[in-house]
């Protein structure tokens, strides 16, 4: 296939609808933690990103991260590293990985897995403390991803 | 992993910066409890050495009273000021009551609830006679069900948790010291693998945010230890007094998982193991949180 046709195709898909071109969680490649691939083939919109960082029910990135660049965000927790910076220190492939299942780089990690869907222990029903059938949505969709990324992206020293 | 030990280099400084930032933020407050009751002050442990079975995982253990602002640990310094202490008289006139079948009380085979002195302080244990695990909720009930000819109070009723106020508070001041070897060994172990078991989708243990995190800030809330000897709890979010093992089914619910319900096996255990954490630390009787 040549370049155009292959841009040609997916510009089809991402208009067919976000599913056919999304790579699902299970499918996945991480190389040492990061994920070369966009998975939706489409870049992110940074302020969606902001929205789903800041949401309870959505990322909550900010319950255990600051980021300066966000000064009104009440009460951000203080359980992970800032995220001031981290375009600096991560390829966009890397901060694609930690994002999406941050235990294939950080080993055994607090911080929850966002594209992945089965292997949970006693799985629940959102917040509602009932059991829920494997496998589970994820708890971002693969947009969502991308958009937190494309903010993170943006946080560079 | 490669990755990681790069990263904390890289990052050394700026977690240096932060902890200057913000002074004492990432700790437990330095602070004493001494609470003012209706028999004058009684000195309150809220810091001790961690117990043997701890060693290598925690050094020094607190509180939850260590980790709430001013004034939310202020309200527990005198009884006069302590919402829970109405749930204390409403557990007293339930004691005296003639609620039994043939009208008995509490009181007609017990006496006072000093009889009960002590107690608090050893629960969850192994019953000699029957080889069971005993929360306080089942002696109650055994009382309630076995010997006076009643319906179990439900686990979660104000009923039960007025009774397991009155009770508790004739060990305030007592430190806490449940036996986690013999007959408690294997109910204590297995509480302890529950204890370190990432639950849910969030894929977090009771050990990620009350041993490795506690201190730190989660969004709004400043991570006590987790431990029991506080109970039960009034919580001023909730205007209501709190058990051990409903602040369980919180806290599990809370990592997207299916919770236990109260007075199953695996909270029981949970809940021998968790004080076990606390051995050394005082009870409160009842205490307050936000
Ligand atoms: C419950 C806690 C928690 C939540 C929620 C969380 N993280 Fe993290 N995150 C951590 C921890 C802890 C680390 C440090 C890595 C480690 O040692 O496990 C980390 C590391 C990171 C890093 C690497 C930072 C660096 O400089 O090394 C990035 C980037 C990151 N998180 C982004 C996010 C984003 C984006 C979200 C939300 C979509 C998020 N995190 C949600 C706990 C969390
Ligand atoms: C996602 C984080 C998280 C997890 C996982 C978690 N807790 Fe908690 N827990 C909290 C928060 C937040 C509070 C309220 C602030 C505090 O006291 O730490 C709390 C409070 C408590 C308290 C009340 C302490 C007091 O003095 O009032 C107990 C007891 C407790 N947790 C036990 C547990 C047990 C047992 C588990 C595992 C079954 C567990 N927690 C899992 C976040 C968590």
């Amino acid at each position: 296939m040549t370049r155009r046709l292959t841009l040609a195709v997916a510009v089809a898909l991402a208009a067919a609808g976000p599913a056919l071109s999304e790579t699902l969680p299970e499918a996945v490649q991480f190389e040492r933690g990061a994920v070369a691939a966009s998975l939706t083939g489409m870049p992110g919109d940074p302020e969606a990103g902001v929205k789903v960082m800041t949401t309870n029910a959505l990322g909550n990135c900010v319950a255990c991260h600051l980021v300066s660049a966000l000064p009104d965000v009440p009460f951000p927790g203080d359980i992970g590293p800032a995220l001031d910076g981290a375009a600096s220190r991560y390829s966009e492939a890397q901060l694609r990985g930690i994002i999406a299942n941050s235990k294939h780089t950080f080993e055994g990690s607090f911080m929850p897995a966002f594209y992945k869907t089965e292997g949970y222990i006693r799985p629940g029903n959102a917040y509602t403390g009932k059991a829920a059938t494997e496998p589970l949505p994820p708890i971002l969709t693969a947009a969502q991803i991308e958009d937190v990324l494309a903010f993170v992206l943006t946080l560079k020293d | 992993m490669q990755c990681k030990s790069k990263t904390a280099a890289v990052l050394a400084p700026v977690l240096t910066l932060a902890a200057l930032a913000l002074p004492g933020h990432a700790n437990p407050v330095d602070d004493q409890l001494v609470i003012e009751g209706e028999n004058g002050p009684v000195e309150i442990v809220t810091e001790a050495p961690a117990p043997d079975h701890l060693k290598g995982v925690l050094e020094t253990i607190y509180s939850g009273w260590r980790f709430r602002n001013d004034e939310t640990r202020a309200l527990e310094r005198d009884d006069f000021d302590n919402p829970g202490m109405v749930f204390v008289d409403r557990g007293r006139d339930k004691w005296n009551a003639p609620i039994g079948a043939k009208g008995e009380s509490c009181a007609s085979c017990h006496g006072g609830p000093e009889a009960f002195k002590g107690l608090r302080a050893v629960t969850p244990r192994v019953d000699e006679k029957t080889g069971a695990l005993m929360t306080m909720e089942n002696y109650i009930d055994a009382c309630l069900t076995q010997r006076m000819g009643l319906e179990s109070w439900n686990w979660t009723s104000t009923d039960m948790s007025d009774m397991l106020a009155l009770i508790s508070m004739q060990s305030r001041g007592m430190a806490v010291n449940v036996a986690i070897d013999g007959p408690a060994a294997p109910y204590w172990e297995k509480g302890k693998e529950i204890y370190y078991t990432r639950y849910g989708q969030l894929e977090m243990a009771c050990a990620n945010c009350h041993e490795q995190y506690f201190g730190h800030m989660i969004r709004a809330d400043h991570l006590s230890q987790g431990q029991t000897n506080g109970f039960p709890v009034y919580r001023l979010k909730d205007a209501g007094l709190l058990s051990a093992q409903k602040r369980f089914v919180g806290c599990v619910r809370d990592t997207r998982a299916e919770t236990f319900k109260p007075n199953s096996p695996e909270f029981k255990a949970l809940e021998l193991y968790v004080a076990s954490r606390g051995n050394g630390l005082s009870v409160e009787g009842v205490s307050v949180r936000h």
